[in-house]
């Protein structure tokens, strides 16, 4: 006994936290986040401060901003609906079902993702534009649903429609993984207690969903937001009806007025991280309901 | 409620799950389904919740024919291994759901369910905890929940799914007792699974030693032990058991609570 020496103490145990790599990792984390989101974001700032609150509000109070800035964001809050509704029907029937073909309609459920947006937009106007000549590929969708009195190509139902397809996936894929945990345990026990299908999905099932739905729709929200190249081509470029805030921050730069453009960006940007932040509220505040049930 | 099953079949591709079942069991009784894993016990029990879909044979509550009525229709109390407990929900809410998804016409007014669910707490001894959630209780608390949500709409037989399977020893010993005492006190049809041979044999009327899809012997727990009709009936029930387990030898009550459940079932 006790002729093998003990490693000893050689200092006292510091205030060392439990986890270690605080530092660094929070460190990292924030020079990361600087380079990559917040310089960028303060150099629009500092660019648009050049032309003054004045200056910002004259840009913004034009009636043609103002109608781009309420389509952009609501056809986005639209699609995203839209996409909560079917996204999570798809989702649901991806965990739940087998069926033959399961596995490549899962990959054409990501192809919005991968595909270049302007290729898109071209395919999107070419299904739903109704052509002058009749010529072959073009129309498909557009004539008979013009012939029902609905116009798709070049209206603000374009505009939806592109970021539906463009916002589709993240709701999928966010709740994929969260229903697949869902046992159904939960809901044969409904079952056994008298409760209908539906009463079992709505009351046992959804809520254990809810977090990840309004994680995945504020996603594809943001997404639709964003987005561009599908939607120029099948929205034209009428104002006060088709623009969206980014075309017109594309238009004023190539007319050499940086500084509306400006305008135009820091009035999405606040509207967006408002929105963004809501959502995030909104979720701690689900999540702590969760917590407390959970 | 008396519950017949005549000749119930269930295979998963070539595997019988379930053998042309015969069983009889009882208006309250309490009855334990035993047997080893894989040996169709839990398919047994789903089958009767109408949970499992079979291939073939009768399942009968009373003079009803429940072999075609959907799981809801059945009203059977089902306590899940696990509970599935529903997280969302508090105790009382959970306690009180079967109610409370009612068609209207068949509904009790809010209140009515409200004094339903705090007496089932009551009953279960979990009075006061009506507002906690599930992952506030200890396991042996959340079964009772389960088990009081199980008896809230009154079903026609319970059925416990390895009812003491996620408990540690000492709570399960004690959970046994209560729920013979609540059987005795209710008087529910009860059917239980278990693949602990002293379970079955300690808390049951009857005990169903199954193996491979098949009944080998419907008795007593004493005949069990003293006549086991099969040489595989005779090698379960003492295994693990060993030398504690005899028919000459049965074991000793252990605590007061256990003399008296012991004298209610021989009684």
């Amino acid at each position: 006994m006790g002729a093998i020496a003990l490693p000893q103490l050689t200092r006292a145990p510091s205030r060392r936290r439990a986890m270690p790599g605080f530092g660094l990792t929070l460190g990292f984390t924030l020079s990361y986040l600087s380079l990559i989101v917040l310089i960028p974001l303060a150099a629009l700032a500092i660019n648009a401060a050049g032309l003054g609150v004045g200056g910002i509000w004259k840009v913004l109070t034009t009636s043609q901003v103002i109608n781009a800035l309420k389509l952009s964001f609501g056809g986005a809050l639209v699609a995203a609906a839209v996409n909560a509704v079917f996204g999570s029907l798809i989702a649901w029937t991806f965990v739940r079902y087998e069926f033959p073909g399961k596995r490549a309609l899962q990959a054409m459920i990501d192809l919005p993702f991968a595909l270049p947006t302007a290729v898109a937009g071209i395919a999107l106007t070419a299904l739903y534009s109704v052509p002058t000549v009749p010529s072959p590929g073009q129309g498909w969708l557009g004539v008979p649903l013009e012939a029902l009195g609905i116009k798709v190509a070049y209206t603000r139902l374009g505009v939806i429609v592109a970021m539906t397809f463009i916002s589709l996936p993240f709701v999928v894929r966010t709740l994929e993984p969260v229903l697949e945990q869902v046992d159904r345990q939960y809901e044969e026990a409904a079952a056994t207690l008298g409760a209908t299908r539906w009463q079992a999905v709505s009351r046992i099932v959804f809520p254990a969903l809810q977090p990840a739905l309004l994680t995945g729709t504020a996603l594809a929200f943001a997404r639709a937001v964003g987005e561009y190249g599908s939607i120029i081509f099948i929205a034209g470029n009428l104002p006060n009806l088709t623009q969206i805030a980014p075309l017109l921050i594309a238009i004023d730069l190539d007319q050499h007025e940086v500084g509306a453009a400006t305008a135009i960006a820091v009035a999405m940007l606040a509207l967006s991280f408002a929105i963004l932040f809501g959502i995030n509220l909104l979720q701690t505040w689900t999540r702590r309901s969760e917590r407390r049930t959970a | 409620m008396q519950i017949s099953i005549r000749q119930l079949s269930k295979s998963y591709g070539s595997v019988a799950a379930l053998n042309a079942i015969d069983l009889d069991i009882a208006s309250g009784e309490l009855l334990a389904l035993l047997g080893p894993s894989g040996s169709g016990k839990t398919t047994l029990l789903r089958a009767i919740a109408g949970l499992e879909p079979i291939d073939g044979g009768r399942i009968r509550f009373g003079d009803i024919d429940a072999t075609e009525l959907s799981v809801q229709e059945r009203r059977v109390g089902f306590v899940f291994q696990h509970y599935a407990l529903f997280k969302h929900m508090s105790v009382l809410d959970n306690i009180t759901f079967g109610l409370r998804v009612r068609k209207r016409k068949y509904r009790p007014a809010r209140e009515e369910i409200r004094r339903r669910g705090e007496e089932l707490l009551k009953l279960v001894q979990l009075g006061g905890l009506e507002a906690r959630y599930p992952n506030q209780l200890s396991g042996g608390q959340r079964q009772r929940v389960a088990l009081a949500r199980a008896l809230a709409i009154e079903p026609r037989v319970l059925l416990l799914d390895e009812p003491f399977g996620a408990l540690d020893a000492k709570v399960r010993k004690e959970l046994r007792v209560w729920l013979r005492q609540l059987h005795d006190e209710t008087g529910y049809t009860t059917v239980f699974v278990t693949h602990d041979q002293e379970e079955a044999l300690e808390l049951a009327d009857r005990v169903v030693v199954m193996n491979a899809g098949s009944i080998e012997q419907v008795d007593t727990p004493e005949a069990i032990l003293r006549r086991p009709a099969t040489r595989f009936v005779a090698e379960f029930v003492e295994r693990d058991a060993a030398g504690q387990y005899t028919a000459a030898h049965p074991p000793p009550p252990r605590t007061v609570h256990e003399r008296v459940a012991r004298a209610v079932r021989v009684g």
